[in-house]
Parts: structure tokens; C-alpha cells; sequence
């Protein structure tokens, strides 16, 4: 007999899936779901996806997220889907987009920057480099924090 | 509105040559007393004596009166008071806050905090948008006007802020560039999109005196040791970016050599009696601009 391992629908709640495998933890951090011991929540990681080889998928239940963190998603999980549950249905699928500005969330790069050493909100305007990689330009010291360079400051 | 200088960016074209017209207004005719009972907050948490003394020069010359500090260790900064706090306070005691900082963005947070305009003395290696508007005003008064010129820039292109900021203004005139570096410290990718964007010419060279016949400003900057990684490859470059008297023969008669200051050993002393030397005669100008620059943000012009 085949067995097969489940990952139970829910009835209202959040899935997210397309999330690179190695994004999963940063998303949870993202939403905060560490401290949110109330909820049913399923993490699935390094599932076989035929698109993207490994993936990484959350169902939270009872749980919706915000346009801001649909957007901080984004940056971490640029294809990732956010898909909204009520009554077992998905009613709204949303491919999150990277957005233009992005306010707190990342750490500037530059360690001269003040923003390095006050506590002040980031602010950054969303670029691409010559490669088509995310890059971030401080609104303060106007340097730019390469996508591999960006360190999340929750 | 309050308005701040704290980048060369903040201002339009349109803005930039209404500096201009004021600082020949200024240097026509230097004492104004237009600032009468304003106060001017002069703050520096990381010393620069020269523009210090020009930016309260120019103060004193309109009539206005200087608070502040010159170094920030007799201050409660050192006590741990934040920036934040620091520039909040202070803004309740003065009417524009002139600021250099060794941290990059202090300036524009700075802004953000304050009631009064800022104006960026220079914060770390960002920005120092009066030395830009000191150098395009130098640029408009020996050639009479700042569209359609081609400008030298020479030395260190990597990391001199000055650099960075005068093609970015020089942009708006069409102007053409010739960049003379060596490999290490060339001009960093960004500005070359920046200028292929705008529709600019330019070339880069090591061959100093290749293109020196054709141009019309020669910007020098200093290539300083500490910036190579590879020490050999400093003693092989060093003496390629100094200027000469005798390289001047065949330049251009309206051709002009300008030079941020500090010069060390880059423009050799027996340019200094040559009349196409202009970096002593461009610190005068910087008084007259930052005049301008005081009087513009305040509306008092």
C-alpha cells in the first residue's frame, strides 16, 4: 500500500506556498508565528515542486495577513502566493509583488550609516542591479544594501 | 515649507542657477546685512576648520549670529544623548542648523527631526552639497556659463565624494567628461549608467595627458595610499596623477584647474603662479555660495 504523507486542508485561515525552501524560517519570523501559540499551523518543508525542484509551504489557521506583510513576504519569497481560506474554499489568491518602498524590516548594510547607530526606522527605496537582483537604497546614507547583503531586523 | 539642503539631488536645475545668480550677487556685493537677528546653529560633530570658517564667514557677513560647537566631545553627546535628542533641542533655539557629521545620513535624519532647515556641511563620505555649488559656481564664473563643457576629472573617482556629486549636478548642462584614473580607483559603475542614462559623453583613461588639450576644467582630486589594496601597484601609479606646469603648455586659454582642497602633492606648487590655477581663488567663491545657499533656504532671497 502507498502511504502518503497528509497536510490536512483547513477550514479558514492563510496557505502560503512557492516559498523557496530556504525562505521558510525568515516568513515565520515575518508573521511573527513564533509567539503565536494560539494558532494550528503546518510547516512543510523541502516539499518536491516541479517548478522550483524544493519548496516550502505554511497553513495557518484562523489567521490573515496584512498587505504589509504580504509585501515583506515578498522580498524574501519574490514568487511566493498567499492564498486566503474561508469555509475550505480559497476565495482570494494573491501573488505577492515586490513593492517600491520598504519601511523598517531590513537593516542598512552601510555599518557608517546613522541609522546603524540610533534606533531610527529604516527606509529604502526597492531597485534592480545590472543582474536583476533586489537591491535596497537607504533613504539616509543613500547606499545601496544588495539583496544578499540585507539582514532582516526582526 | 521648510526647505533642506542635504544632497545635491534636493535642488532643481532651475534652483541651482538661482544659486548661482545670488552668489554673483554676493560677491558683487559681500556685506548684506539681510540676516539681521537670525540665529544660525553651527554644529559640528567631526572638525573641518576651512568650511567651518566659510560657512561662518558667510554668516557673519549677512548680519546673522553663529551658536554651536567645533568638536563634539565638550558636548552632551558625550554624555550619550542621542542624535535625535541633540538636534531636536537645538532646533528650538535657532532659525537654520549647519551641520557636518561623521555618520552617513545624519544629515537627512537631521532634517526630518528638526523645525528649522538643514544644511549638510558634509556627513561622512555621503554628501557636501555646498563644495558642489562652490565648484559649479567656480565653473560658471571662468567659463561664463556651465552648458556644453568638457570636464577632467582626475585622481581618486572610486570614492571622492566631490566627484560623485559634481557630475551628478553637471549632468543637467550636457556636459561632456573625461575620467583619469588609475584601474583601482576608477569611477564605480552606478555613475557611468547614471551618465549613458542622461545621453552624456565621456571616456576613461590613465594617460593623463592624453585628452588634456580639449578640456575645458581640469577637477583634481587626491589619490590617497590607504585607498589600494595592493601597495606595489600605489608606487607604480602615484606619480601618474600629479599635475605639472610643463603639461599646461597646449591646454585651452579658458581652461581652469580646480582642486576640492586639501591638495597634498597631487597639483605640483609650480602650477600655483600659472593663471589657469584657480583652487585658491575657488575657496573665496565658497563664501559667496554658501551665502547664497543660507539666504535662498531661509527666503530671504
Amino acid at each position: 500500500m502507498e502511504r502518503k504523507l497528509e497536510v490536512s486542508a483547513i477550514e479558514n485561515g492563510t496557505v502560503i506556498d512557492h516559498i523557496p525552501a530556504d525562505a521558510l524560517f525568515k516568513i515565520i519570523n515575518i508573521l511573527g508565528l513564533e509567539n503565536q501559540n494560539d494558532l494550528m499551523m503546518t510547516f512543510g518543508m523541502n516539499f518536491t515542486s516541479k517548478s522550483m525542484g524544493r519548496k516550502a509551504i505554511i497553513k495557518i489557521s484562523d489567521r490573515f495577513c496584512e498587505d504589509h506583510e504580504i509585501n515583506h513576504i515578498a522580498i524574501v519569497a519574490p514568487n511566493a502566493c498567499v492564498n486566503t481560506i474561508r469555509d475550505f474554499k480559497v476565495v482570494e489568491k494573491r501573488q505577492v509583488k515586490v513593492p517600491e518602498y520598504i519601511d523598517g524590516f531590513i537593516k542598512c548594510a552601510n555599518p557608517k550609516c546613522i541609522t546603524n547607530a540610533e534606533v531610527i526606522e529604516t527606509h529604502f527605496k526597492v531597485g534592480r542591479d545590472a543582474d536583476g537582483k533586489i537591491t535596497f537604497k537607504c533613504r539616509y546614507c543613500e547606499k545601496e544594501t544588495r539583496w544578499d547583503e540585507a539582514q532582516l531586523k526582526y | 515649507m521648510k526647505k533642506s539642503l542635504v544632497s545635491i539631488g534636493d535642488f532643481s536645475k532651475e534652483e541651482i542657477l538661482k544659486i548661482m545668480e545670488l552668489a554673483a550677487d554676493f560677491e558683487a556685493n559681500p556685506n548684506q546685512r539681510i540676516l539681521l537677528g537670525k540665529v544660525i546653529a553651527s554644529l559640528f560633530f567631526e572638525p573641518s576648520t576651512r568650511t567651518r570658517l566659510s560657512f561662518e564667514s558667510a554668516i557673519n557677513r549677512l548680519g546673522g549670529r553663529v551658536i554651536g560647537f567645533s568638536e563634539a566631545s565638550n558636548t552632551s553627546i558625550s554624555k550619550g544623548e542621542t542624535f535625535h535628542d541633540t538636534i531636536s533641542i537645538i532646533s528650538n533655539y535657532c532659525d537654520m542648523i549647519v551641520m557636518r557629521h561623521y555618520l552617513e545620513g545624519a544629515a537627512r535624519y537631521a532634517s526630518e527631526v528638526a523645525k528649522v532647515p538643514i544644511v549638510n556641511a558634509g556627513d561622512g563620505a555621503n554628501q557636501h552639497p555646498s563644495q558642489t555649488l562652490l565648484d559649479l559656481y567656480s565653473i560658471m564664473k571662468t567659463q561664463g556659463t556651465l552648458e556644453g563643457l568638457h570636464i577632467m576629472m582626475v585622481g581618486d573617482l572610486k570614492y571622492g565624494r566631490t566627484v560623485h556629486s559634481l557630475l551628478q549636478a553637471m549632468s543637467h548642462f550636457g556636459a561632456r567628461f573625461t575620467f583619469v584614473s588609475p584601474v583601482e580607483l576608477a569611477l564605480p559603475r552606478e555613475y557611468k549608467e547614471f551618465l549613458t542614462e542622461k545621453g552624456l559623453q565621456f571616456v576613461e583613461t590613465q594617460d593623463f595627458n592624453k585628452y588634456i588639450n580639449d578640456v575645458d576644467i581640469i577637477y583634481m582630486t587626491r589619490v590617497q595610499r590607504e585607498r589600494f589594496s595592493d601597495l606595489m601597484e600605489y608606487e607604480r601609479v602615484k606619480n601618474a596623477y600629479i599635475l605639472r606646469n610643463s603639461m599646461l603648455d597646449n591646454t585651452k586659454d579658458n581652461m581652469r584647474i580646480l582642486h576640492p582642497l586639501p591638495r597634498v602633492n597631487e597639483i605640483a606648487t609650480d602650477v600655483d603662479a600659472n593663471p589657469k590655477a584657480y583652487y585658491f581663488q575657488q575657496t573665496e567663491n565658497g563664501v559667496y555660495t554658501r551665502m547664497a545657499i543660507i539666504t535662498y533656504l531661509l527666503g530671504a532671497k
